[in-house]
């Protein structure tokens, strides 16, 4: 069990400024991500692309951001718990106990959910008759290459883990790599790669193909693929791996009893406090009159929410207004040295 | 000012007026129209405002940004006819634009 003053569900540039306001007045957290890094939409979405409304920030990149982000809470020492979906919260007289995916436990006295649009879901093949195949030879991520060895794999996807995935598991495994177009999103030398690959008969690709249908009883056996143009074509297939990219689905957060109006979770604009004590809901998943979906307000919103959790984590202390130039409290716990 | 009529997977027909300089997600959006998510907020970042425009109107439309078709890859059973509605800024030549919204976006 871990026990400390906040958990906060989301590693995004909201839910990691709200850990250095928490920080700054003397509360602990700890914060939960469903992806395997810090960053959030920033780091999933956009590492690379320029954002430029940050305060004082005149161009920064989503990695950028996410980076000085990290940089600004190292003296807080805070604890990440990634790779982790929180699914349960259940309140304990005045404190609330959560649990995760992977059965990690929390003891905490307050919540902030900082969840973006909610957790990153791998986005899954349209076709129905995937479902019964999934996680057994049919799969939107790998965790242990070996299996494919000397086995048919059909790969769909044009994008980088498509393509990379193609390249590699070519070497010991019959590849076919279908795509519903001729123009590929992944970089242009592992494109040249497949198309080399395809030419010298390590791999085959389809191109302007979808899947059509999955045949097999226990395992997959074949699938089918359609043309544009309407011809149907069934390959053999032991394995089929689709990559699509992410997709974000709320989950969980729709059990906890929340007030939730169009995936978004409403709050107060006092301290972003939800209809549920002790649980604040901070940047693009809170909405009230007037939200601004955008990385600055999520700040504002985390600094208040941070306060709005005090009374809950130090019921018997009250909470004096200090600006960091001049805090010594704050600046001790900031680790600076004068 | 365009009307523009979305056409809902539970067979209804919404024909909104959209103001000329909103896209077509925004007007789906503020007027509560099921089946556009857009979870990115219009950045042409995640494929959930993904719409299958009317044939006729295909030729009118401005031509796909190299991002919006890499994007399109990533939606829900993308067609010929595909486009991320975040990408159609509505103007007095879209007036009478009509596009499906797929069963679901993801």
């Amino acid at each position: 069990m871990n026990k400390t003053d906040v958990l906060i569900i989301g590693a995004g540039p909201t839910g990691l400024f709200c850990a250095h306001q928490l920080g700054i007045i003397g509360l602990n957290c700890e914060i939960v991500d469903n992806l395997d890094k810090a960053g959030g939409q920033c780091i999933e979405l956009y590492p690379d692309k320029p954002i430029y409304d940050i305060p004082a920030v005149p161009e920064c990149t989503g990695e950028e951001l996410t980076n000085n982000l990290l940089k600004q809470i190292k003296p807080f020492n805070i604890k990440f718990h990634l790779n982790e979906r929180v699914e349960e919260l259940k309140k304990n007289q005045n404190r609330w106990n959560v649990k995760t995916s992977g059965g990690v436990e929390f003891d905490v006295a307050a919540i902030v959910i900082a969840g973006g649009v909610g957790s990153f879901e791998p986005r899954k093949f349209p076709v129905k008759e995937c479902e019964k195949f999934e996680g057994n030879s049919l799969f939107y991520s790998i965790k242990d290459k070996s299996i494919f060895k000397n086995k048919t794999i059909s790969i769909f996807g044009g994008g980088d883990s498509a393509l990379d995935w193609a390249i590699e598991l070519s070497n010991a495994s019959k590849v076919n790599l279908i795509h519903r177009r001729d123009g590929f999103s992944g970089a242009e030398a592992s494109v040249q790669k497949v198309k080399e690959f395809h030419e010298q008969g390590k791999l085959n690709l389809y191109t302007n193909y979808q899947m059509d249908t999955v045949l097999g009883d226990k395992n997959i056996e074949s699938v089918k693929i359609k043309h544009d143009e309407g011809e149907i074509k069934e390959i053999k297939s032991d394995y089929i791996l689709g990559f699509f990219g992410l997709i974000m689905q709320l989950g969980p957060i729709l059990d906890w009893g929340l007030n939730i109006n169009k995936k978004t979770v409403q709050v107060n604009t006092e301290n972003f406090e939800t209809n549920v004590n002790g649980i604040f809901a901070i940047g693009d998943i809170c909405s009230y009159p007037g939200k601004l979906k955008l990385i600055l307000s999520g700040f504002h919103e985390g600094a208040l929410a941070a306060r709005g959790c005090f009374k809950y984590a130090k019921p018997d202390e009250k909470l004096r207004f200090e600006f960091t130039t001049t805090s010594k409290a704050a600046q001790e716990r900031l680790g600076i040295k004068k | 000012m365009a009307k523009i009529t979305y056409h809902t997977h539970d067979n209804k027909t919404h024909k909104i007026d959209v103001q000329n300089g909103l896209t077509v997600m925004e007007g789906a959006i503020q007027n509560d129209i099921p089946g556009i998510d857009a979870d990115c907020g219009g950045g042409m970042a995640c494929a959930t405002c993904h719409v299958y425009v009317k044939e006729q109107w295909l030729d009118k439309l401005p031509a796909k940004e190299d991002g919006e078709e890499d994007m399109l890859d990533m939606a829900f059973e993308p067609k010929n006819n595909s486009r991320l509605s975040c990408q159609l800024i509505v103007s007095d030549e879209l007036d009478g634009l009509e596009v499906n919204i797929p069963s679901k976006q993801g």
